[in-house]
């Protein structure tokens, strides 16, 4: 039985709760005015908890549709964002992929919407595990990606997005991304943050003007989306979204600073989080929840000796390029390790790919080696976490790459196939 | 109903300017035209893909003078419904400043409905989102060139069905019936008094409302531009067409359409047919084919309005 409770201010208090109840604790705390969902596992109790949160009177004035699709999750959430509230949704892989026409349709349109991905695979065959393919595949659509390590993070990561994608020289969207399951279905303690401090960190809710630029008024008619010839301005709209998203990396390490000074959590700096690197010769990026494991992978080979170190990738796009170069340049050898595929790329992982691709004409050369695990929601136990950097380790040693690569990458955990 | 005078007098204000680049003839312009006079300016429109997208305007020229969002081919239901939900949590939070008085229109042709749309609309229905929904209707793709499209009549040639269509037009106000919505019409650019009757009323329910208007389309069917009103009118006279209003289940023939309840007083459907290019390859069978689906439309009608009569 869900009780009815009347706008109770939020107090900071630390629950135990799944990464997905985090996720719509982080939506209530952000007072966001407008949310619509489709189900699909494992993203279901996000959009179960928002029920109750909103039936349940605890987020007045919020608006809750649920839709019968995702292409219509993202169509209503882009319409509601068009006319001036904040909005989120949340979705996972099948249902990323239907909402693909309207992803590409909310960045074009620049509008702040923050959309949680409890990550899995793609079928066929069904897959509902976690895999950061789902996410990657929205790569190129102009949205932000953040990926997440902990059931606190998700919760701080929707914050700081909301900061960033309303930010007026921004306005774009933004994924936060955690593994399925693993996060999602998990719990853990995460700290709700005091609503009032909440409030005091993020920008204040878009008035009744709506966004600037951006609105839906009967008082200043505005037509979003014309059709514009080649001669018109669009190459220049698709270069301001890639111009903006590249000055995004600033904006969103100073609200990681800021977020800090609000809440005592830090994140590195915003779009990497070292770990051990200081002094390592051995590295290894690594992203979702994989990190996490791999800080204590990390740590027992230090107890071992060795000089390794680790980078959790926090956003992929924007792509922490600059981070990266000096990264590569500390380490001889650097590990990159993907939980998601793409096909036909020169290494198979997407950002094993693009890791080699900025190191290109930097004089950086320093090894580096594409890895794969945890494809599909494999599992990857701390034992192997170890061996992954002890492959490292042993390719600084003899120079020589391994011999069981698979067209250059390391597939690890791999079963035998014909 | 209310007179010619009155109308215009009502509505002298315009919405959708001059200056579009609309065909001339165009069904569509004479629709969005009178709808927008019914409900005034305190409305916004989404338009999924569809010859609308294109005529209000090349960026950056526009020809709305009010909100106007263009969307995504299969996405103008749930759009709107977007929309309508922000204005209710503008209201909550700006009480009194008329956003809970704002009208959620979506302007979408037979394709955006009837096929790529009708799963978001068929949502917005069951939900009862407080949206007007208007399928503009020229039965065809015509915004990429005349292909079919489910709404295309028996026996049409479009450039997708070169010897005429094999399959009956679908019935979009009947599935829309089926959802129990508070309100859904038909209607026609010939009958603009009743065209702009309708709006006015949809306007002031509250729910998901649904009007379906015929809007002939000079290039796409075959015949000359200054006939647009004339087609429409054959369209009714022949019986082809039926102008009715389902107002809480209850449906009623509207006046245009009254006088065809008697089939002795409909026009032979060889002369709607004959006028228009699209039919030109009509055989005598499929001609008895296509007047035995007007036949049955109004079979059912009458037994329906019948049944709630007693």
């Amino acid at each position: 039985m869900i009780s009815k409770t009347n706008n109770i201010i939020q107090k900071r208090e630390t629950k135990i709760i799944k990464g997905n109840v985090a996720a719509a604790y982080a939506a209530k705390s952000a007072r966001v005015q407008m949310i619509s969902a489709y189900p699909i596992t494992p993203q279901t109790t996000v959009v179960e908890k928002l029920s109750e949160f909103v039936d349940g009177g605890e987020m007045p004035g919020t608006q809750y549709i649920k839709v019968e699709s995702e292409h219509s999750v993202m169509a209503s959430v882009i319409g509601a964002s068009i006319a001036g509230t904040r909005t989120f949704t949340a979705t996972s892989g099948q249902g990323l992929f239907y909402m693909n026409e309207m992803i590409h349709w909310a960045a074009g349109t620049r509008l702040p919407i923050v959309t949680a991905i409890a990550s899995r695979g793609a079928a066929p065959p069904w897959n509902i595990w976690a895999d950061f393919s789902d996410v990657i595949n929205a790569r190129d659509t102009g949205w932000m990606s953040a990926f997440c390590a902990t059931h606190q993070e998700i919760y701080d990561e929707i914050l700081m997005s909301y900061k960033v994608c309303e930010d007026y020289d921004v306005l774009l969207p933004k994924f936060v991304a955690y593994g399925g399951f693993i996060l999602s279905h998990t719990s853990k303690p995460v700290i709700i943050e005091d609503q009032d401090l909440v409030d005091q960190y993020l920008p204040p809710l878009p008035d009744e003007k709506g966004w600037p630029q951006i609105f839906l008024d009967p008082e200043r008619p505005m037509m979003h989306g014309n059709l514009i010839m080649p001669s018109g301005f669009y190459s220049e709209f698709r270069m301001k979204i890639q111009d903006t998203l590249m000055k995004t990396k600033d904006k969103i390490k100073i609200a990681s600073k800021e977020f800090e000074k609000t809440f005592g959590r830090s994140y590195g700096n915003g779009l990497i989080e070292e770990f051990n690197m200081d002094d390592a010769d051995v590295g290894i990026i690594i992203y979702g929840d994989l990190a996490l494991q791999m800080e204590q992978a990390v740590e027992e080979l230090r107890e071992e000796g060795y000089k390794v170190g680790m980078v959790k990738l926090r956003h992929y796009r924007p792509f922490p390029t600059e981070d990266i170069r000096k990264i590569a340049k500390k380490v001889e050898v650097l590990g990159v390790m993907d939980r998601a595929t793409a096909f036909g790329s020169p290494t198979g992982g997407p950002v094993s790919g693009d890791v080699l691709s900025c190191l290109y004409d930097t004089g950086i050369t320093t090894k580096v080696l594409p890895m794969m695990a945890g494809i599909g929601g494999r599992e990857v136990t701390l034992v192997q976490q170890k061996e992954e950097l002890k492959t490292l380790i042993k390719i600084k040693e003899t120079g020589e790459l391994p011999n069981n690569l698979i067209h250059g990458t390391l597939w690890d955990g791999i079963l035998e196939v014909k | 109903m209310v007179t010619i005078k009155e109308t215009l007098n009502e509505a002298c204000e315009e919405y959708f300017l001059p200056g579009n680049s609309c065909c001339a003839g165009c069904g569509l312009e004479i629709a969005l035209r009178w709808a927008m006079k019914a409900l005034g300016p305190k409305t916004a429109l989404v338009t999924p893909a569809s010859c609308l997208n294109v005529v209000i305007g090349l960026w950056p020229k526009t020809a709305p003078n009010f909100p106007f969002i263009n969307m995504a081919f299969a996405a103008g239901a749930s759009a709107a419904t977007g929309v309508d939900a922000a204005f209710k949590a503008k209201a909550y939070r700006f009480p009194n400043q008329g956003w809970d008085k704002m009208t959620t229109l979506v302007f979408a042709g037979d394709g955006g409905t009837t096929d790529i749309g009708i799963q978001a609309l068929s949502g917005a229905a069951e939900r009862n989102s407080n949206i007007l929904y208007v399928c503009y209707d020229n039965e065809a793709y015509m915004n990429t060139g005349i292909q079919r499209s489910s709404s295309t009549p028996h026996s049409a040639i479009t450039t997708t069905t070169p010897f005429g269509k094999q399959r009956y037009k679908k019935n979009l106000p009947r599935i829309m019936e089926a959802h129990e919505i508070p309100y859904i019409a038909t209607c026609s650019v010939s009958e603009p008094l009743d065209l702009y009757e309708k709006f006015k009323k949809a306007k002031d329910i509250e729910g998901c409302k649904y009007i379906h208007i015929l809007a002939p389309c000079p290039p796409g069917w075959g015949y000359g531009a200054e006939d647009t009103i004339e087609m429409a009118r054959l369209a009714i006279k022949s019986g082809l067409w039926i102008l009715y209003e389902v107002e809480n289940g209850v449906k009623t023939i509207s006046k245009a359409s009254k006088k065809y309840v008697d089939p002795s007083k409909r026009i032979p459907l060889i002369e709607y047919l004959s006028k228009q290019k699209r039919f030109r390859t009509v055989s005598e069978q499929q001609l008895i084919k296509l007047q035995e689906g007007i036949d049955k439309s109004w079979k059912v009608i009458l037994s329906e309005i019948e049944a709630q009569e007693k």
